[in-house]
């Protein structure tokens, strides 16, 4: 799995992604100084944002629907992530998140 | 001395924790890119001018694969417009700073600097007073955020401690290039870092109903091109935080 692109193609398509990339992350920044503060819609809505986005980004991680209920349930990476999520709820703290979630999921590796 | 550095370093202090699940996810960023093909100038290239691991790993994927460089840099570009509402959601923070220090925070807004700041800007969630958007001023002698140098300098410790972390472990992911084991599954360390910053944010029902919503669009939608499982996910964790908002209120 090696491109065939050229150096100048791969450039581009970093620069491309560089830049655009840029322009999300400022857009709002940028805005905020021209705009009279937030609407208050707007503002309640930013604080399920961070809810929302970081389950969006764990749960696909953690998930993997299986061809049953029990076979879903029993995958290694969602009883590691059941335990690692009881680990940060009751510790807060994202090192023994980590270092239980990882043990949890290689022990399930070898268990399961 | 400690009006600049103070902050600085209670930034950097908290993110020390992120700083490890950035490590294996850095590495792996690293070696992918030069698996696919890049330079190592290049693939160190795409970290410092890219900043962003997941949208990193789908463009090198992507090039690996020969894929249409317009697929590559638009898959990439939706990965990261999750970071337009990381970008709303601090704009306010950011509104006193000056423009080179604003182009700066925004070029180093992640996940992982957005979460951070964000707690502490926001204190248990609610916005205390910074001037603008603020209708209760914020009386704590402990929360310093109404204070924008302290703000800036808390954000710049955090965010530029993760990109040097960043740009040393694709270096070595680079220079190694040595694969590691699959079946250790260090890659499991990125959404344990998330789950970690996630739990404690579920502190009230919409807050918990928008997690619920997100995760499972997204896990409905893990197929879907273009990583719009991630967006759609995202979206309607929002719509259904806001709606259990309205209902609780009502």
């Amino acid at each position: 799995m090696t491109t065939t692109y050229g150096p100048s193609s791969v450039w581009v398509v970093v620069l491309a992604v560089g830049f655009l990339t840029f322009c999300i992350r400022y857009s709002f920044v940028y805005l905020f100084g021209r705009i009279d503060g937030m609407p208050p819609r707007i503002e309640a809505a930013l604080r399920y944002v961070p809810a929302a986005v970081l389950a969006a980004l764990v749960a696909p991680a953690v998930v993997d629907p299986g061809p049953t209920v029990s076979a879903t349930l029993a995958d290694d990476r969602l009883v590691a992530g059941l335990v690692a999520a009881a680990v940060a709820w009751y510790t807060e703290d994202v090192f023994a998140t980590i270092g239980v979630g990882m043990a949890a999921l290689w022990l399930a590796g070898a268990v399961l | 001395m400690s009006r600049l550095h103070a902050p600085l370093l209670a930034g950097a202090r908290a993110s020390l924790p992120l700083l490890l699940g950035l490590v294996p996810f850095g590495l792996v960023a690293g070696v992918a890119a030069v698996d696919a093909g890049l330079s190592p100038f290049q693939a160190v290239g795409l970290s410092v001018v890219v900043f962003a691991g997941a949208s990193q790993l789908a463009v090198v994927d992507l090039l690996g694969r020969d894929a249409s460089l317009a697929v590559v840099v638009l898959t990439a570009t939706i990965i990261n417009l999750r970071m337009s509402m990381y970008s709303a959601s601090i704009a306010p923070h950011f509104a006193d700073f000056r423009r080179r220090w604003r182009i700066l925070c925004a070029y180093l807004l992640t996940d992982m600097s957005y979460a951070l700041a964000i707690a502490e800007f926001t204190d248990g969630g609610e916005r205390s007073g910074d001037g603008d958007t603020s209708d209760t001023d914020s009386d704590d002698p402990t929360v310093d955020s109404a204070d924008p140098t302290h703000r800036r300098g808390y954000y710049l410790g955090a965010a530029v401690a993760m990109w040097l972390v960043w740009q040393a472990a694709t270096v070595v992911g680079v220079v190694v290039g040595a694969r590691i084991p699959d079946r250790w599954g260090v890659g499991f360390a990125v959404p344990l870092v998330f789950l970690a910053l996630l739990v404690p944010d579920l502190t009230d029902r919409p807050r918990v109903l928008a997690a619920l919503v997100g995760g499972s669009v997204a896990v409905a939608g893990a197929g879907w091109p273009l990583n719009l499982g991630l967006v759609g996910g995202a979206l309607a964790g929002v719509v259904a935080g806001v709606v259990a908002d309205g209902r609780v209120n009502a």
